[in-house]
């Protein structure tokens, strides 16, 4: 199980990097298309360091007010804050601030940038229909969302998707409105000037699709990872695999969540088909399917 | 000239890793004795909360003396533990006792509604979890701390700055090895 851990965090960090060259090959390329110099990168970076302090400091406020979460009092709700103490305290982690999602569908959250700064979120769905260890299995999975740093590996995630379609969109105003004359004097006659603007096109108008099915990826592995170390702290899996059995049961969807926070819950909130046969469904899927999680968990 | 430059800085980069070593291991000692405080912290609470389980209970099932006064016993003992093989047998005696407690309330339905009952019962029950994540975690930290002074480039520095490997926490009572026997 250690093993798996550590192989899930690698290929993380792998996207992660993949990531990253993408970004600057865009980059590279606009400003290789555009003629446009250094300059251009200089602002792209700007604006991408500034969108991402920004992004860094404030995306669990983002979040919890997109999901319509309210502060979970510790007087109103002793054995949430008790199960997260005990976890915490396992987990060697400080303990989240928490709060409570007014609606019926049983789903959690976290999100933050580091432990000292994190939350975690559940639907008042979730206190009703999970019994203590079901709970403690969802709240474990959770607080391994922060303490391997999931919460700021999403972050940045988007911040990068953001980025990507942000400058791609940018280049392709810019081509057709502007830079198109003064390409057409200096590259017609050079063919491998045209080729190359041609595969720049494909590469520009596909890069945030691409970009997009990364992040799902990663997404995807953090959840296999989230539920074998949250089963590291609990060291109980038929809690997690009960918890997981009764959301497949439950048909129940998330009023306030959208796509931007999709990835960020224990199940897919949205109202997508879990149905597993076909293979390309998966792709455009943030978590994986709760049969094939089960499955992992089981072989513990 | 080159030489001598080498030298310094090969000496530099040995300064510098023999720094975060030290560093290193003093951290993950410090980590497992705040580890151990937080056992004793969780167990002092566990001692807290049962005076007003019995002051609870009392007023709903009196008489039921003999249950009352081997809680209330296995709690003195436990308080007045003064070495951690005396503490764990008296832990595992009021953990004992507090389930017959338990047990015992099944037959009483105002007790079982009664909300500062159920209040103290959720509190319990989640104290002996943090108990035990307490002591999980304690035995983590004894791992990695072992593993550390055990392994290079810690080794070298553990035996002149006295850091011995740490003991972990088992349980000794017989009857939580076992298996537990079922009878139909």
């Amino acid at each position: 199980m250690y093993e798996d851990i550590a192989q899930n965090k690698r290929r993380t960090w792998l996207l992660i990097g993949i990531f990253a060259v993408v970004v600057f090959g865009i980059a590279w390329l606009i400003t290789f298309l555009l003629s446009f110099g250094i300059a251009g990168v200089v602002i792209a970076a700007v604006i991408a360091i500034v969108s991402s302090a920004v992004s860094y400091y404030n995306s669990d406020k983002v979040a919890l007010a997109m999901s319509h979460a309210k502060p979970a009092p510790e007087q109103d709700y002793k054995r949430l804050h008790n199960l997260v103490e005990g976890l915490c305290i396992g987990a060697g982690i400080p303990k989240p601030r928490l709060y409570v999602i007014d609606d019926e569908a049983p789903n959690a959250f976290s999100t933050g940038r580091n432990p000292q700064h994190s939350a975690v979120a559940v639907t008042s769905g979730l206190l009703e229909k999970m019994n203590r260890v079901e709970l403690e299995g969802v709240l474990a999975h959770e607080l391994s969302h922060i303490r391997n740093y999931d919460i700021l590996v999403s972050t940045l995630a988007v911040t990068m998707v953001g980025m990507v379609a942000l400058m791609s969109d940018l280049f392709l105003r810019f081509t057709f409105w502007g830079g198109m004359s003064d390409r057409n004097d200096s590259n017609d006659s050079n063919p491998l000037g045209i080729v190359l603007v041609v595969f720049g096109f494909i590469a520009i108008i596909f890069a945030p699709l691409i970009a997009q099915l990364m992040q799902l990826a990663v997404s995807r592995q953090r959840e296999y990872l989230a539920d074998a170390s949250g089963v590291q702290i609990t060291r109980y899996p038929p809690g997690l695999v009960s918890a997981l059995e009764k959301l497949k049961g439950d048909q129940t969807h998330v009023h306030f969540a959208s796509k931007a926070t999709a990835h960020m819950w224990i199940e897919e909130p949205l109202d997508v088909h879990q149905d597993r046969k076909r293979k390309f469904d998966e792709l455009f899927m943030t978590h994986p399917p709760l049969d094939d999680r089960i499955a992992r968990l089981e072989e513990m | 000239m080159v030489g001598l430059i080498i030298i310094i800085v090969v000496v530099v980069i040995l300064v510098l890793i023999a720094i975060a070593t030290y560093n290193g291991l003093v951290r993950i000692r410090t980590r497992v004795d705040n580890a151990w405080a937080q056992i004793d912290v969780q167990l002092k609470r566990r001692h807290d909360l049962i005076p007003n389980l019995i002051e609870t209970v009392k007023g709903y099932a009196a008489h039921e003396r003999e249950t009352l006064d081997s809680v209330v016993q296995a709690r003195n003992q436990a308080v007045s533990a003064n070495s951690p093989e005396q503490q764990g047998q008296a832990e595992n005696l009021l953990t004992q006792s507090l389930g017959k407690l338990f047990a015992l309330a099944e037959a009483y339905p105002n007790l079982k509604a009664n909300q500062n009952f159920l209040e103290l019962q959720e509190e319990l029950t989640a104290t002996e979890d943090k108990v035990a994540y307490a002591r999980q975690f304690y035995n983590d930290s004894v791992q990695s701390y072992n593993a550390r002074i055990a392994t290079i480039p810690a080794k070298f520095f553990a035996g002149p700055m006295g850091y011995k490997a740490r003991e972990y926490f088992q349980t000794d009572a017989p009857e939580d090895r076992d298996v537990p026997k079922v009878q139909f």
